[in-house]
């Protein structure tokens, strides 16, 4: 399997935050002890929706030292291609589903003397675990967490009870915004800072921490992609000697995965690179949206990634 | 001659660059010798406004052409050891995104990187340019002393005495290069010294 190891676990408990967040908490169904992991990891959360089996990778919020149950949040994305819905709606306690080992590929950097999180909105989850991990190490950081309006704000209560001095909570619907090159000026040398949300947000960030100075190795930053439906089109993989169709409401790696093809992934949202697929040939043009290839690669039209790039045109042959 | 060209050499050897000007908050330029010049190269009126100078003469004269640059202040002393804790005093007063500036020899470099770094500064965020003597730091992997501007090769340690063979094999922790005994096999086979590059 290229995936990575399944963990079988029941649905223990179902909490809805708000109008868009739930949290869904998850058992092994064993009764066994869940993995440790380092905050900031996910886990790839299969669902059998029908016919379709979707993966959706979600942070882990819960205490990354907590063995008995994992917990994730899931905002709900009407305009989406169904995996949240699927959450939201379909989902009950004692639910029996298959999540991922923890994957971690927005972790901490330990060498930092602080640690300076930046979320907006659902992106707030990697940061409950990495605090609570940062807790225990008596670690120093700040949280500048940005949210649409007051009811929209999952774990602003919490977090402003348990960290007030740490926590900084800025409302769009009053127009409080993060005054960030204030805030990055201010940081001693030795910080690291980490943004995780919307994508016109981690560019802000990111082009306005490097602007200042910043190394880019301080700066850290996690999106996932959900992929974007699209024209349908027809792909040969020359490996398996197989063509298939890629419909309009799958990625292309789901169409290889449905098709019983043992196919690499880690992140299924562009970031990783595990599922990066030679071009042998094609005639027509690439749709890349992963954060993995470089620009250059992405104009070779030798390389695509088939969890969130997509294909127009008549051929497209690959090495999988 | 202040520029040399290294030998191409192992992954662990630092390879140095030449200083460029990078926006930022502050600069701190530290250097030594010969290094001056590579300070002189990169230094703007606009940079100097915001820039701190640490300078280990070594018998050079640029202190007074860098001092005339006008930088917010300027350090002039006989060893790294001296200027340690001006150094430290910058460091721990800069906010991200000072810019740092190492120039000079190879020892020099590695102790001044070692200390931004442990101030929090990625170590390839920090800018490095040879200028001057050859000479390496290096640390004798038998009794762990360090031997300082060593120019021959083999060489004998300061401390225990044995005759050492200069290695490429890099400590960036120790900013030391590793020195092996060159007769442990053969007691008393040891090579005639020559330059680390001839």
């Amino acid at each position: 399997m290229s995936g990575i190891e399944k963990i079988q676990v029941v649905v223990t408990n179902i909490v809805r935050l708000n109008e868009l967040v739930t949290r869904f908490e998850f058992k092994r169904t064993d009764g066994k002890l869940l993995p440790t992991f380092s905050g900031g990891a996910h886990t790839v959360v299969e669902m059998q929706d029908g016919e379709i089996t979707r993966l959706n990778p979600y942070s882990l919020m819960s205490d990354p030292m907590c063995q008995r149950a994992y917990a994730i949040s899931v905002r709900r994305d009407d305009e989406g291609r169904g995996g949240s819905l699927f959450m939201h709606n379909k989902v009950s306690v004692g639910d029996n589903m298959v999540i991922s080992y923890p994957i971690n590929l927005f972790s901490l950097d330990l060498r930092a003397k602080k640690h300076l999180f930046i979320a907006g909105g659902i992106g707030i989850t990697p940061f409950l675990a990495q605090i609570k991990q940062l807790d225990r190490f008596n670690g120093y950081w700040n949280l500048h967490y940005s949210c649409r309006s007051e009811s929209l704000g999952s774990y602003v209560d919490e977090l402003t009870d348990q960290h007030p001095n740490e926590t900084h909570v800025y409302y769009d619907d009053k127009d409080q915004q993060i005054d960030l090159v204030k805030l990055l000026e201010g940081q001693p040398l030795g910080t690291h800072v980490y943004v995780c949300g919307p994508k016109g947000m981690i560019d802000w960030v990111c082009n306005t921490a490097s602007k200042e100075g910043w190394p880019r190795e301080a700066i850290h930053y996690e999106e996932f992609l959900a992929p974007k439906p699209g024209k349908p089109f027809e792909v040969k993989l020359a490996v398996s000697g197989k063509v298939i169709q890629v419909g309009e409401q799958e990625s292309l790696l789901e169409a290889i995965e449905r098709e019983g093809i043992d196919a690499p992934y880690l992140c299924r949202g562009g970031a990783c690179g595990q599922c990066e697929t030679a071009v042998i040939d094609y005639a027509g043009n690439f749709i890349h949206r992963d954060h993995w290839l470089g620009e250059d690669e992405h104009k070779s039209g030798q390389k695509i990634m088939p969890c969130v790039s997509r294909f127009e045109g008549k051929i497209l042959v690959l090495d999988r | 001659m202040s520029k040399f060209t290294f030998p191409e050499s192992i992954k662990s050897r630092p390879v140095y660059g030449t200083l460029a000007m990078r926006d930022g908050p502050a600069h701190l330029l530290v250097a030594d010798g010969h290094g001056a010049e590579a300070i002189l190269d990169v230094a703007t009126p606009i940079m100097m406004t915001k820039a701190h100078i640490i300078y280990l003469p070594k018998g050079e004269k640029f202190a007074n052409r860098l001092r005339s640059l006008n930088p917010i202040s300027f350090y002039s002393g006989p060893s790294y050891s001296a200027a340690t804790s001006r150094l430290v005093k910058v460091l721990s007063d800069a906010k991200m995104g000072l810019q740092v500036y190492l120039a000079g020899t190879e020892g020099l470099i590695g102790q001044a990187q070692n200390a931004a770094m442990e101030a929090g500064i990625p170590h390839n965020a920090i800018q490095t340019e040879h200028r001057g003597s050859i000479a390496r730091r290096m640390q004798c992997v038998h009794c762990k002393g360090i031997t300082e501007d060593v120019e021959i090769d083999p060489f004998i340690c300061e401390h225990c005495g044995l005759s050492l063979f200069v290695r490429d094999h890099y400590s960036r922790r120790l900013a030391a290069y590793q020195g092996v005994c060159i007769d442990a096999e053969d007691p008393g086979n040891i090579p005639k010294s020559k330059g680390i590059y001839e």
